[in-house]
């Protein structure tokens, strides 16, 4: 028996009706779907968010272990977050952090086996975006109102 | 594509199970599903605390980090979101890099420098804290 070194190869190679070999089609790929979808679009965003959110973690840590050093090397970091750019960044995160808790929130309704047809995937996909744009407005004005 | 080459009478099923356990089951999806759900309240929580603070001082920083229940839920938020970070990492890199190897030391890697930036994150809260 020869040996499989590739799993999906499995699942690929089938037999025809008289006994031979065929490598089965791959099914339709992502070209063949319209992408901007309220159903896709937020499904690969939230994996883009999830992806980006490490990055906000990098800063967090940043930021404490710049507390725990001391004084100079926490000013250091927090021109960094004050400063046009770091602000910037501040603000997508914020916005890619509320994405991915409300988009998660909504994955954790699906896995109790809830939600799953159309009309309440759309309206569970734009609750997410209108969430997303409110918690998001919400945080910065929270913070405009402190730093006032 | 080169021509299939598999010479056997199993089932793509029996070989796919021949090689081999998927040994952790659902364990990762579980705690994924789990750190995601302590998430929830805590980055609420961190977020608009953070948001309150914008132009703190060291000083103000440090004694809020030092509180006990800061620190105690700032520990529990770098757990639980190192956990998910990898955790969520792990899934896009083996669905998108090929080659075994590649793979295994990205996967590596990315681990490594997770559990890295967890532990100094949290010797900073403790620092600060105790």
């Amino acid at each position: 028996m020869s040996k499989i070194t590739d799993t999906r190869e499995a699942l690929m190679v089938g037999r025809r009706s008289d006994g031979s070999l065929v490598r089965r089609p791959l099914s339709p790929h992502l070209q063949v779907y319209d992408m901007m979808q309220v159903t896709s679009a937020l499904s690969i965003t939230h994996r883009i968010t999830g992806t980006v959110w490490s990055v906000g973690m990098v800063f967090l840590v940043w930021w404490l272990v710049a507390a725990a050093a001391g004084e100079a090397s926490f000013n250091g970091v927090q021109w960094f977050f004050g400063s046009f750019f770091g602000a910037i960044g501040l603000m997508a995160l914020t916005a890619v952090a509320w994405f991915h808790t409300l988009a998660g929130l909504r994955h954790l309704y699906w896995d109790s086996g809830r939600g799953y047809d159309l009309p309440t995937t759309y309206l569970t996909g734009r609750a997410v975006l209108i969430g997303t744009a409110a918690l998001t407005a919400l945080t910065w004005l929270v913070m405009l109102i402190s730093w006032i | 594509m080169a021509a299939p080459t598999i010479r056997t009478l199993r089932s793509p099923l029996g070989r796919v199970r021949g090689l081999g356990a998927g040994k952790g089951g659902t364990h990762h999806w579980w705690m994924q599903r789990v750190t995601s759900i302590a998430l929830l309240p805590l980055t609420l929580w961190l977020v608009f605390s953070l948001a309150t603070m914008p132009d703190s001082t060291w000083q103000e920083a440090t004694a809020w980090i030092g509180r006990p229940l800061n620190a105690v839920l700032l520990l529990a938020f770098l757990a639980a979101a190192f956990h998910h970070t990898a955790a969520g990492l792990q899934v896009v890199i083996e669905d998108y890099m090929r080659g075994e190897m590649a793979r295994l030391a990205t996967l590596l890697a990315v681990k490594g420098l997770c559990v890295l930036l967890w532990l100094a994150a949290t010797l900073a809260v403790l620092r600060i804290a105790v």
